[in-house]
């Protein structure tokens, strides 16, 4: 069976997320919706799973706490013991709070920096990547679905019958 | 959605009065014979430790009346109902002070005899320098005023809220109750003034019993202590209320908020805790480091204690957004960290005036209990005097539909 994408275009966000429950309770699988701006409860409805940023942000964060730890060791401990009014210089641990500062800062900025190259990267949108999005207007004020005749036994009048219940502007095949 | 006490609520609060009671005596027949000033520095402990908390429940709901904060709406009863304990609260600390004032006991090194006066043997002249603001009549004052204030706007928040249940249609406006409104202009009062009291009231009643020493940060740090308490007061509120099956307004949502900001309010302690202790440890100038030395060297078990449980306990186990949901993590973190705050005044204010005596013994566990079981009772009963969901606030849908 081949497979054809149909995109249904609306111009509001609560029309979409209705439409969207609607469909998805006749049986259809929704594999993207392109929108200008996050739609607040379509996550659950279309079947996202929770994002992991957070966890990769522990991660980075972590490891950030973790080259700060070490780097201080070895510049201001084991390379070069400098004696800096006269702070303990012979044990990161008695030392410890000196690097505090430092070491909480570059957790920060390790965090900051991998979540959003992350986030950048799975969405495909880091600089100079080409987007990816059906329609330039869905960076403006339309909300598209996108669904494939492959996800579901339906075909694809079928699937256009059942969108034109909803308060649909166009159906688009390609 | 209407709370009343129940009899196990009465039993378990009346328990902990008595066996903090039993503790107290237990203590003082057993102790080493610094009974009295014990007691009395208790008592500034306990004092400000609950006042601060109701206090700090004012300082939330009037920021969400200047913030047109809509998601804790459904909570605000809660808040209320913590702010009644303030006029108990208020007259325990104000004993303690008057004590003080009197001579009875002394926390306050500068309200002695001679120390201003150049011709006396006591005198010390870094408190002569300060004693253009440390005196008895300003003190007390500022004492009176800061307390004096935040009753009024206490009782006019609550007072203001129960009227607004009662307001019909035809008195909102554009869908707006007219105390609504005005209660948005009084917040904006009300912060001004508690931007203010609340710090200058931490140099008043707890950084002048190390009066030699001062820090720039202290009033913040003591601020940053009450408003986490009070966050984990609220918390715990809400979990209980929850259980008992009232507060059907309030959904996973709201907690979550609600721990979220017991978490970063945790992270903004442990951050003004350590930022005070850090640069007067680095700078190791000696009028500064004599604050530390009297903790490290009597204290250090407590007070480093405190930080580390304050700190790693909220940062490692609420940091996930399901921990956030789920009161088998919260309940014990809120517990825990309420208690190590309510240590952290207690280090505040034992090592200037126990000195090398003061410890964490039966008197302080069992004064504690009292406190907590008469706060606890003061509490429900203000919950259970007026219906859990307010009425008539613009925003209180807009509440009920968070999603986060």
């Amino acid at each position: 069976m081949s497979d054809k994408t149909i995109y249904a275009i609306y111009d509001d966000d609560y029309v979409l997320l209705e439409s969207a429950k609607h469909l998805v309770a006749k049986g259809i699988h929704i594999r993207e919706v392109f929108s200008p701006f996050p739609i607040h409860g379509l996550d659950p409805v279309i079947g996202l799973k929770r994002t992991r940023i957070a966890i990769t942000a522990f991660i980075y964060g972590m490891i950030g706490v973790s080259l700060a730890l070490l780097g201080m060791w070895f510049f201001m401990i084991q390379d070069w013991p400098l004696n800096i009014g006269g702070k303990p210089n012979f044990s990161i641990f008695t030392n410890l709070p000196a690097f505090v500062p430092v070491t909480f800062e570059f957790g920060v900025l390790c965090a900051a920096h991998g979540m959003a190259i992350t986030y950048l990267l799975r969405n495909w949108t880091l600089p100079g990547f080409k987007a990816r999005n059906p329609y330039l207007r869905t960076t403006d004020d339309w909300f598209v679905m996108e669904i494939h005749t492959s996800d579901s036994s339906l075909d694809a009048e079928e699937i256009k019958a059942l969108i034109n219940e909803t308060c649909v502007v166009e159906i688009d095949e390609k | 959605m209407e709370y009343t006490i129940s009899s196990k609520a009465k039993i378990t609060s009346i328990t902990l009065v008595v066996v903090g009671l039993v503790a107290l005596l237990a203590g003082m027949f057993t102790g080493d014979g610094h009974t009295d000033q014990r007691l009395w520095a208790n008592l500034l402990v306990n004092g400000y430790f609950f006042l601060t908390i109701s206090l700090s429940a004012v300082f939330f709901l009037a920021i969400q009346y200047v913030a047109e904060m809509a998601w804790g709406v459904t909570t605000q009863r809660i808040f209320q109902a913590i702010m009644s304990f303030m006029p108990i609260g208020a007259g325990a600390l104000l004993l303690a002070l008057i004590a003080s004032s009197l001579h009875y006991t002394h926390f306050f090194h500068w309200m002695a005899e001679g120390v201003t006066d150049p011709e006396s043997h006591h005198y010390d002249a870094i408190i002569a320098g300060k004693s253009a603001y440390l005196n008895l009549p300003f003190f007390w004052v500022r004492a009176i005023l800061f307390i004096a204030v935040w009753l009024f706007f206490a009782n006019w928040f609550r007072r203001s809220s129960l009227k607004e249940d009662t307001l019909d249609l035809s008195q909102i406006t554009d869908g707006v109750s007219p105390i609504y409104r005005k209660s948005i202009k009084m917040s904006v009062f009300f912060l001004i003034f508690f931007a203010y009291s609340s710090v200058a009231s931490a140099w008043d009643w707890i950084m002048s019993i190390d009066v030699h020493w001062f820090s720039t940060l202290f009033g913040w740090y003591a601020f940053s202590g009450m408003w986490i308490s009070c966050m984990v007061v609220a918390v715990v509120l809400v979990l209980y209320l929850k259980s008992r099956g009232v507060l059907k307004d309030v959904t996973e949502h709201h907690i979550h908020d609600l721990v979220k900001w017991m978490f970063a309010i945790s992270m903004l302690w442990s951050y003004l805790w350590f930022s005070q202790f850090m640069l007067i440890w680095y700078a190791n100038v000696p009028e500064e480091t004599a604050y530390y030395l009297a903790r490290f060297e009597n204290y250090k078990l407590l007070y480093l204690g405190t930080f580390l449980v304050n700190f790693i306990l909220p940062f490692f186990i609420l940091m996930s957004r399901d921990a956030k949901r789920n009161a088998i993590f919260i309940l014990p973190v809120a517990l825990i960290i309420f208690f190590a705050h309510f240590i952290d005044v207690l280090v505040m204010v034992f090592p200037g005036t126990l000195f090398e005596h003061g410890h964490l013994g039966s008197v302080e566990i069992g004064m504690f209990l009292m406190f907590l079981g008469v706060f606890i009772f003061t509490i429900l009963r203000a919950l259970s005097k007026a219906p859990l969901a307010i009425k008539n606030h613009p925003m209180y849908d807009e509440s009920i539909h968070l999603h986060t």
